[in-house]
């Protein structure tokens, strides 16, 4: 009965990368998309509240060519915008910044694919199912699902998922160039 | 959950939206209607997608639905199983999981769900899984779990990862289930498909993670072999430095193990791993210098790297290596210096802080300079960031006051919120108090401060600071100008503090009382009731002088919280309210929790207790209440003391205990809460074994058995104990929990009828001298020292032996009596060879004592001290120095 206590130490904050939401908000703050995984905003209005928060932290920096950072209210925020879009995701404070970053890529890049690089308000609200679905193939109740943005895509749109469903000669090319493009941004460090 | 109003898509200034989003307009009701097409024979596959998704996005707007709307909605999209259109069976997967059914409806898709998980489509079978495993309880697991057993090991990439992240978050509610996977488990660790393999290593440990043995076993073959996915492999490096951190603290020095890991992962192609590498290092405790250097190498490289994420992760670990090991981020300098101006401010704010960290006293003025241009461009939020940084590097380097001193006072004139501005007078009221030099300068740029100070709060605290210190500095004089300038420009509440704050000169400095008088008879026409109140109370009891006059300057002696507790209980009644009976002990803050949300709470508490010049304190009634409620100690007395909690159990055990120790005249009741962790049993007849065999003064008197403790629920057990009165009894009490253990299911709360008796062995608790002693706070500790006969002084030195600084000799010395120290003199100035520091405590049975401790080091750190108590009580006075003749 008297186990050890020693075994027991410290076990509980070693966890696996826990993502803590995904944001998509318009040019003015408004939600777009957005989805939450941790119980750190238990209503409607501190998920807002957060929202309004983060949103007037970062909306005059541009993190347009390049992921941004920040500290806000004890969270890693990292965001991308483009267009009138901006993209967050949110982990705790002890989390790895890269990781949260690669995932935000795998998003940005995965709405990027599925929209044939048209990524804009007026055309994610056109897709919203193909966003959402987005959302739900990245992250699964805060556990990374999967972050290469080509894979992520060809799950929403279900690829493969009938033998005889033609594979659009389009997107394997533009998947290819995201390849590339990706590539050539890891060998450029 | 509440209903809440529609969302508002209408509004006016959104009219040009009407063409770009396809949502505009869109109402519930008329949404909810439009899920009847879910029910027609000829199903429209399209339009049912698209009902799907106007549900979703009001979802995802924060529209909720009510428990009908919501079960109508559920039913509606199981009809949708029957259509055999791939894009909408993938809308309805993510509807179900949206609306969350109720137990009694999961049922409904159930037979749909399995036959999916049976499909010879993969993406069916994953996401058929992750769904039925999100909304099913633990009976349907039962009859799945063959399935996901073998999905766990499939070879396609997304059905073993949607098994084994459901099986992740499935081990909270069955673990039991989960855990008969671990082969399945286990083969997927070697999965080639990465994702899968970092699925399966984060559920292999989470399963395994009680057994420190398992896990480091786990990590020991892992470490050797080859993991591929950069996920999985930042879980190795966390997983080897947590097994590190537990053999390390067994094992002697000599290399660490998994050291040569961790470095190579330095060398991984993946960024995110090195980055995880390196900050594993920098966290191991008691890293030495030769282990720290090639982390802090790659962490160097990034933070020259183009992107800020990069930059900043690298700045932000490098920051809270800079507090432990300042020497090794020095080699980082150059590279931090040009990061001040980098865009991104977050990663400008941690450089600056970092540099603040590792400059030397001979780099301060460079870094002010640079600083003071970085200053006029970023967020308050930063500045205040930055002030505290450098609030803390003058402690560190307090010769360098002046330049940074002056740099607080010009910051602090310039434009600023009041958050900022505030930070800026703590800083300065914090530096004032540690750096005696540092006073006189502090107190002048406040006054300056004052002059144009638009926040009405910081006036009157540093109004009321310069009432307490000003009178105590070389030239009180010159501070009248600036307090009376107050009276003639500010509003009242600022104008009541002047008046204040000019009669505590008036009553401290002798020749400067004559002119006060003049100054305040001027304010006894003051337009505002406060003031003239003020002023005319002042003006009498300054030309009495006298008792009065002491009651008035020398404060309370008891705590202000406690005496506003007493004030609240007290009812209007013949009896008048007696002073005497407030509570006089001052209890310390909790301490800092590492929740970002108490942090900030925390934080606020220590400045508030700055604000206030003394310590606020948490009631002692509850524990009076509690102990009183308890028959079998009604005769004890009143209860003089109760301890803070100590634990006797280590963090997370399956049964948290701690204890607290109530000190009566002739009796101490030992309080233990017990927390029992273990959902499966609930404990009865739960007992504390009291050994005293190390305590040979109190004889067990009572026994108070707690009846019943189910999970999570705490509950207490006491034991109470007679002592000899006007003695001060210690030792040691050996304590064993003993309980009669049943076992619970936790899905149906069910407990069987036979349990067993088990013991439980907790950690020693002690009654030391300091348990008899209350902290009290005498704010003029000059005049209570007067005040008690001289005759009743004693006076004895003492050799306490080698010391690393005089501050740690205080420390000792004060924690070993209990008392409380006044007037700052805790803290030493650095470098000084001698020390006198105040003390004040009350005794068991009332007395009154006042200690004066003088410390004085020697070149071989050999700390002597002089100890003078003087109390109404002789016999406490010989008590004191037992305590410390015997420590």
């Amino acid at each position: 009965m008297y186990r050890s206590t020693l075994e027991l130490r410290g076990m509980s904050r070693v966890s696996a990368p826990l993502i803590k939401n995904i944001l998509l908000l318009d040019s003015e703050g408004k939600r777009v998309a957005v989805k939450y995984f941790s119980d750190d905003w238990p209503n409607l209005a501190s998920k807002l509240a957060f929202e309004k928060s983060v949103f007037t932290k970062t909306q005059r920096i541009s993190a347009r060519a390049e992921a941004e950072i920040g500290m806000f209210d004890g969270y890693v925020v990292v965001y991308k915008f483009i267009s009138d879009l901006h993209f967050y995701v949110t982990g705790g404070d002890e989390e790895n910044e890269l990781i949260l970053a690669t995932v935000l890529q795998g998003f940005f890049d995965a709405v990027g694919l599925l929209l044939r690089s048209n990524v804009e308000k007026k055309t994610v609200l056109e897709n919203l199912d193909l966003v959402l679905l987005c959302l739900d193939e990245i992250v699964d109740g805060g556990i990374i699902l999967e972050c290469d943005a080509s894979v992520i895509a060809g799950r929403v749109a279900m690829r493969g998922a009938e033998a005889d469903v033609p594979l659009s000669e389009q997107t394997i090319s533009q998947a290819l160039a995201t390849a590339k493009e990706h590539l050539a941004r890891n060998w450029a460090l | 959950m509440a209903q809440l109003p529609p969302v508002k898509i209408k509004d006016d200034d959104r009219e040009d939206d009407s063409d770009l989003s396809p949502f505009f307009g869109i109402e519930k009701g008329a949404v909810l209607q439009e899920a009847r097409v879910f029910n027609d024979p000829q199903l429209d596959a399209r339009r049912c997608a698209q009902v799907i998704t106007k549900l979703l996005y009001l979802l995802n707007q924060g529209e909720t639905f009510t428990k009908m709307e919501a079960t109508e909605v559920f039913f509606a999209v199981t009809k949708l199983f029957q259509s055999k259109d791939i894009g909408l069976r993938r809308m309805v997967y993510l509807i179900i999981k949206e609306i969350s059914p109720s137990a009694d409806e999961v049922i409904i898709v159930t037979s749909s769900l399995m036959k999916d998980m049976n499909s010879r489509t993969d993406l069916y079978r994953a996401n058929a899984i992750r769904v039925l495993c999100r909304i099913t309880d633990g009976g349907l697991l039962g009859q799945i779990e063959r399935y996901l057993k073998q999905a766990v090991v499939d070879k396609n990439p997304v059905v073993s990862s949607a098994a084994l992240v459901s099986g992740f978050h499935l081990l909270k509610s069955n673990p039991e289930i989960v855990k008969r996977w671990s082969n399945e488990v286990q083969e997927a660790v070697q999965s080639k498909a990465s994702l899968v393999q970092f699925h399966a290593l984060a559920l292999l440990h989470q399963i395994r993670q009680n057994d420190r043995l398992a896990v480091s076993k786990l990590v020991t073959s892992l470490t050797r072999g080859t993991v591929r996915s950069p996920l999985a492999q930042c879980l190795l490096i966390r997983y080897t430095s947590q097994v590190i951190e537990e053999t390390s603290a067994n094992a002697q020095a000599g290399d660490r193990p998994f050291y040569d890991y961790l470095e190579g992962c330095l060398r991984h192609k993946a960024e995110m791993v090195i980055f995880e590498a390196a900050r594993a290092i920098t966290e191991l405790s008691g890293v030495t210098t030769r282990e720290l250097t090639p982390a802090i190498t790659v962490l160097q490289l990034f933070l020259s790297s183009s992107k800020p994420v990069m930059r900043f992760a690298a700045v932000r670990t490098l920051n809270k290596v800079a507090m432990t090991h300042p020497a090794a981020v020095m080699n980082c300098n150059i590279d931090m210096e040009s990061l001040i101006s980098d865009q991104n401010r977050s990663i400008a704010t941690l450089a600056i802080t970092t540099l603040l960290k590792t400059g030397n006293e001979s780099s301060v003025d460079r870094l002010m300079k640079q600083i003071t241009n970085f200053m006029s461009d970023i967020a308050d939020e930063f500045k205040i960031v930055v002030v505290e940084a450098i609030r803390s590097l003058c402690l560190k380097f307090p010769q360098k006051y002046r330049v940074l001193m002056n740099f607080l006072s010009n910051i602090l004139r310039e434009e600023g919120g009041f958050d900022y501005k505030m930070a800026i007078v703590e800083s300065i009221l914090i530096l004032i108090r540690e750096i005696p030099e540092a006073k006189e300068s502090g107190l002048s740029h406040l006054c300056e401060f004052i002059e144009d100070c638009e926040f009405t709060y910081l006036s009157t605290q540093i109004l009321h600071l310069l009432g307490n210190e000003g009178p105590k500095t070389a030239d009180p004089s010159k501070y009248i100008r600036y307090i009376y300038n107050r009276v003639v420009l500010e509003n009242a509440t600022v104008r009541a503090s002047a008046v204040s704050a000019l009669a505590k000169f008036g009553a401290a400095v002798e020749s400067l009382k004559p002119r006060i008088l003049v100054l305040i008879r001027r304010c006894l026409y003051d337009n505002d009731d406060e003031v003239r109140d003020r002023a005319t109370l002042y003006y009498n009891y300054l030309q009495q002088g006298g008792e009065q006059e002491k009651f008035l300057f020398n404060g309370l002696d008891v705590p202000l919280v406690n005496l506003e507790q007493s004030l609240q209980s007290y009812e209007a009644s013949e009896r008048r309210f007696d002073i005497s009976v407030v509570s006089r002990e001052t209890k310390h803050q909790p301490l800092e929790k590492k929740t970002p949300a108490s942090k900030k709470a925390a934080k606020e508490a220590t400045q508030k207790g700055y604000a206030n010049g003394h310590l606020t304190t948490s009631p002692s009634d509850a524990y009076e209440k509690l102990l009183n409620s308890v028959p079998e100690f009604a005769g004890f007395g009143k209860l003089f003391k109760s301890s803070p909690l100590v634990e006797l159990t280590e963090a997370e055990t399956e049964y948290s205990v701690n204890a607290v120790k109530h000190i009566y005249p002739e009796y101490l009741v030992l309080q233990f809460n017990c927390t029992n962790t273990i959902k499966e049993q609930l404990l009865e007849d739960v007992s504390v074994v009291v050994d005293t065999s190390e305590a040979e003064d109190f004889v067990q008197v009572a026994s108070k058995k707690l009846a019943s403790m189910p999970y999570g629920a705490p509950g207490q057990a006491f034991v109470a104990f007679q002592k000899p009165e006007g003695v001060l009894s210690v030792g040691k009490f050996s304590n064993i929990l003993k309980f009669r253990v049943k076992e619970v299911d936790p899905n149906t709360g069910d407990c069987e009828d036979e349990g067993y008796d088990d013991e439980y062995q907790l950690e020693e608790l002690e009654v030391t001298a300091a348990d008899y002693v209350l902290k009290t706070v005498v704010t003029n500790f000059r005049g209570a020292w007067d005040a008690i006969d001289a005759e009743n002084e004693k006076v004895d030195e003492y050799v306490i032996g080698v010391r690393e600084s005089l501050q740690e000799a205080v420390q000792a010395v004060t924690t070993i009596l209990g008392m409380q120290p006044c007037e700052g003199t805790e803290s030493v100035p650095s470098n000084a060879r001698s020390h006198t520091c105040l003390l004040a405590g009350q005794f068991i049975g009332g007395a009154q004592v006042l200690v004066r401790l003088q410390f004085g080091i020697d070149a071989q750190k050999q700390v002597a001290m002089k100890l003078t108590v003087r109390s109404d009580d002789p016999a406490v006075c010989e008590q004191v120095h037992e305590i410390i003749g015997s420590a």
